[in-house]
């Protein structure tokens, strides 16, 4: 029987390893896919706590979660190619325009 | 059993998303991204939870990830880019610290709450799938509807903005 605080121990590493992936890269696709990363580390979270307290709510919050990934995925993509298209460049220190 | 199949999917995911942080070609992080969801989904079926482990392959595998490699690649991204941000360094020492100290405390912890209605038997004895239709149908109808307008909004949303917008001459020779 696998504890529960493996899970939470799992979880915790991928979620540290998409925060680190947000922060040191560049490449705006990339910073998106490290923010999967750590929805999946919190999917992984729910899942777990779900199954040790006998509970169908963390499932059903994990389900919602990733319908909104899916939405994020879309929007966020859909925003890389409008930028792309002026600037050509993913870089996010590139993308300041709105900055004062 | 068990244990030697969570070590195996917690490892794996684990190096996964390392690698998809690491690596420097846009389209092998988002296969080792690819590898991490895989078996990702592979620690759901060990909680029990085949359900969620259907829509992380066909909603994230399937669907997410294939957008995100067509994204890649319309764009043909230049290999001459700066991958890293000028100081990362400075970022990784302290963030390798956090993580020892966060494990350290998580290891440690107590994990203790309210017990709900639903223990394994129950699961298992019609399959998770009917347990959280049941749930999803009677106590968690209004986020159901909720999230059916979100997606609504997110694909408008989405089909807007990468619209090609209208060039200036043609809209004024219209009027």
């Amino acid at each position: 029987m696998v504890p529960l605080s493996a899970y939470v121990a799992v979880s915790a590493v991928l979620f540290m390893t998409g925060l680190l992936g947000v922060l040191i890269r560049r490449n705006f696709i990339i910073v998106l896919m490290s923010v999967e990363i750590m929805m999946n580390a919190a999917n992984i979270n729910l899942v777990a706590f779900s199954h040790y307290l006998e509970s169908m709510a963390g499932q059903l919050t994990a389900l919602f979660f990733i319908a909104v990934a899916a939405g994020e995925a879309a929007v966020g993509l859909a925003i890389i190619i409008v930028v792309f298209r002026g600037k050509v460049s993913t870089n996010v220190d590139e993308m300041n325009v709105l900055k004062w | 059993m068990v244990a030697v199949f969570f070590a195996y999917f917690a490892l794996v995911s684990i190096a996964a998303g390392v690698l998809t942080v690491s690596l420097k070609n846009p389209v092998h992080c988002g296969l080792a991204l690819l590898a991490l969801l895989m078996h990702v989904s592979g620690l759901f079926v060990l909680l029990n939870a085949e359900f969620l482990w259907a829509v992380q392959v066909i909603v994230y595998a399937g669907a997410i990830l294939v957008l995100y490699l067509f994204v890649l690649m319309l764009l043909n991204l230049k290999a001459d880019e700066r991958y890293f941000h000028a100081s990362y360094p400075y970022f990784l020492g302290p963030a390798l610290l956090g993580a020892c100290y966060v494990i350290f405390l998580l290891i440690r912890s107590p994990y203790a709450g309210v017990k709900g209605d639903v223990p394994d038997a129950a699961v298992l004895e019609h399959g998770d799938t009917y347990a959280v239709g049941i749930k999803m149908f009677s106590d968690h109808l209004l986020q159901f509807e909720i999230i059916g307008v979100f997606l609504l909004g997110a694909i408008i949303g989405a089909i807007v903005l990468a619209k090609t917008p209208k060039s200036i001459d043609s809209m004024n020779g219209k009027e």
